[in-house]
């Protein structure tokens, strides 16, 4: 059976300068060995949780344990047990990116000579080998991100968290880091905490996950439960090429439920009364105005929806 | 959280132990002397030139100066190379770090502090070296010192450098801006320019006790004395170790400085 490797007890942090409460009460168990995504609109306190599991801030009170280490009291043991990808921009912007991973590896503790080879390792590892010589700050923002990751799995730690670790990467390098990430998991048993905007990413890389809305946790299951505990409510996404025929009772009984955002229609409903809707839609007269439809069960983003968080928030790409 | 179905893992993670500080120096500052060769050259060449300047200034200015008077100028225009790069540029380079947060990196990783603040400082001085040199040379030349001691520029250099960084970085990392890191760096610079190139002797009472306060003063002496032709290894000695004991106490503030930049 595995423990868990960060447990964290009532959680509070304000910032008194800014009069903001970052995080309000927050109780989370990640097991060892899972993949654990923390997911939330800007400014819901995901970051300023993450800092703190890090050692990088100190809750305003409440307790936080890393593998059974008390972090609040001693947060320097935190450098010992985590790889730590911060939101910010990164400190060693004139290097070249095979030479900071391999000085991340080096202030882990590697000898120069491991540091080196594993750099070699890594670079390769995440399809950076291109740019391997090029200094970060000659970097694009997702090449710049990428090798950050790099450099972020350098030397190995029990605990990875990774602070949006794939803003900004193109689909090609966002999945070389989900498939490094999860090598890390099976092969070393690698705890992974992650933040993401990306109910995408939420969805394929994640064994559960935290909604944080405004520095409290609204939800936290699987993405599987999550979605199943939402009603059984399917999304029926319409695409209008032409004004909607308001004159078909079907499209006049949907655009009543309608979330509309320009030629784009959004209705929730019960699977069968969706079904039966898009039936009379397409082999009706109204589909000559129809541009693209789908018929959609339950994403994250629509639990997200429904416990409350906004409509663009997130990002579904 | 009972019944979550996750793999278990198939071996251990080691947790990692804490990086040495000589490792964790060595590696700071190979990685800022990596960024100082892009950036570093044209600041070090200012620095130079304005050291030269201003003993050129003085060489003119000044008729008959006496070998004390000339061996203390040229000593105080040297050190001030290496002023000018531990105070100024290195609380610039800190306060920039802090402001754009990325000690984080550092302060995530099992790294001591003060061997960051070291590491970094120390690549900074080695930049310093030729300017000094170049500087002691030009002078010693110009106010017909003795070269036979010169060599004493070097652990001159080391003992101002590590006596005057830690307050550059102490100075970077606590105050909330960047320019006021700046500023307060000129500011300590302009001291070590006044108490350092004029003469002791020349100096009213008050100004004495000051001149020893500063942690540059007594590598500006060993290079004084070696100028005029009589440093004594007891004498060297003892000034470098003063400028070590400085040393330790400013990067004990400038370590704390660090911590409390970081905590949030
Ligand atoms: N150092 C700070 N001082 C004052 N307020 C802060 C500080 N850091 C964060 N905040 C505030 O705390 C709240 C939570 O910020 P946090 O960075 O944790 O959000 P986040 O969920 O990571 O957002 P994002 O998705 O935009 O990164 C915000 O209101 C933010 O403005
Ligand atoms: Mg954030």
């Amino acid at each position: 059976m595995n423990g868990a490797a960060v447990t964290v007890r009532e959680v509070t942090k304000t910032y008194p300068d800014a009069g903001v409460l970052a995080n309000d009460g927050i109780d989370l168990d990640v097991l060892t060995g899972e993949v654990f995504g923390l997911l939330g609109p800007n400014g819901a306190g995901k970051s300023t949780l993450v800092r703190q599991l890090v050692g990088l801030a100190r809750p305003t009170s409440g307790r936080i344990d890393l593998l059974g280490h008390d972090i609040v009291a001693r947060p320097a043991v935190a450098g010992h047990l985590v790889a730590y990808l911060g939101q910010d921009e990164p400190a060693l912007l004139d290097l070249p990116v095979h030479a900071v991973v391999a000085t991340t590896g080096r202030l882990r503790g590697q000898s120069r000579r491991a540091a080196a080879a594993q750099a070699t390792d890594l670079v390769d590892e995440l399809g950076l080998t291109a740019v391997a010589d090029r200094p970060l700050a000659r970097l694009t923002g997702g090449q710049l991100r990428h090798a950050c990751v790099a450099s972020a799995l350098a030397a190995r730690r029990p605990l990875l968290l990774l602070d949006e670790p794939t803003a900004g990467l193109d689909p090609v390098a966002r999945r070389e880091v989900w498939a490094a990430i999860a090598r890390r998991r099976d092969a070393h048993g690698v705890t992974v905490v992650l933040v993401t905007h990306n109910v995408i990413e939420a969805e394929a890389v994640l064994d559960r996950v935290a909604i944080l809305d405004r520095g409290r946790v609204i939800a936290c299951d699987t993405p599987g439960r999550l979605k199943a505990a939402l009603s059984d409510d399917v999304r029926l996404d319409l695409v209008w090429r032409l004004e909607p025929p308001y004159g078909d009772p079907t499209v006049a009984a949907l655009a009543e439920r309608a979330v509309v955002a320009g030629r784009r229609w959004t209705v929730r409903l019960p699977v069968e009364q969706a079904r039966a809707a898009l039936g009379r839609l397409t082999t009706g007269a109204a589909f000559a105005s129809l541009d693209d439809f789908t018929l959609a069960t339950p994403s994250l983003e629509d639990v997200y929806l429904a416990l409350g968080g906004g409509d663009d928030d997130l990002e579904r790409a | 959280m009972t019944d979550t179905s996750v793999r278990a893992p198939a071996v251990a993670a080691a947790v990692g132990g804490r990086t040495s500080w000589w490792a964790t120096a060595d590696a700071v500052y190979r990685l800022a002397l990596a960024r100082g060769r892009i950036a570093r050259g044209p600041l070090l060449f200012v620095a130079t030139l304005q050291s030269v300047g201003i003993l050129v200034l003085l060489r003119g200015v000044v008729r008959h100066p006496d070998l004390a008077t000339s061996a203390a100028v040229v000593a105080g225009g040297s050190v001030l190379v290496v002023a000018f790069v531990a105070l100024n540029l290195l609380a610039q380079r800190f306060g920039a770090m802090r402001a754009s947060r990325s000690l984080d990196y550092f302060a995530a990783l099992p790294v001591p502090a003060s061997a960051v603040v070291m590491g970094t400082a120390a690549s900074y001085a080695t930049f310093t070296v030729p300017g000094a040199l170049v500087t002691a040379v030009t002078g010693a030349a110009m106010f017909g010192l003795p070269f036979g001691q010169l060599w004493l520029v070097v652990p001159a250099v080391v003992a101002s450098g590590v006596a005057l960084s830690g307050v550059g970085a102490a100075l970077g990392l606590s105050l909330p801006r960047v320019e006021l890191a700046t500023v307060a760096g000129q500011l300590g610079m302009t001291a070590v320019l006044f108490l350092g190139l004029i003469p002791a002797g020349h100096l009213p009472l008050v100004a004495r006790g000051l001149r020893q306060a500063v942690p540059s003063t007594y590598a500006v002496d060993v290079l004084a004395a070696g100028l005029r032709g009589s440093a004594t290894p007891g004498g060297v000695l003892w000034r470098v170790a003063a400028s070590l004991a400085y040393g330790a106490v400013t990067l004990a503030i400038a370590t704390r400085a660090f911590r409390r930049a970081v905590a949030g």
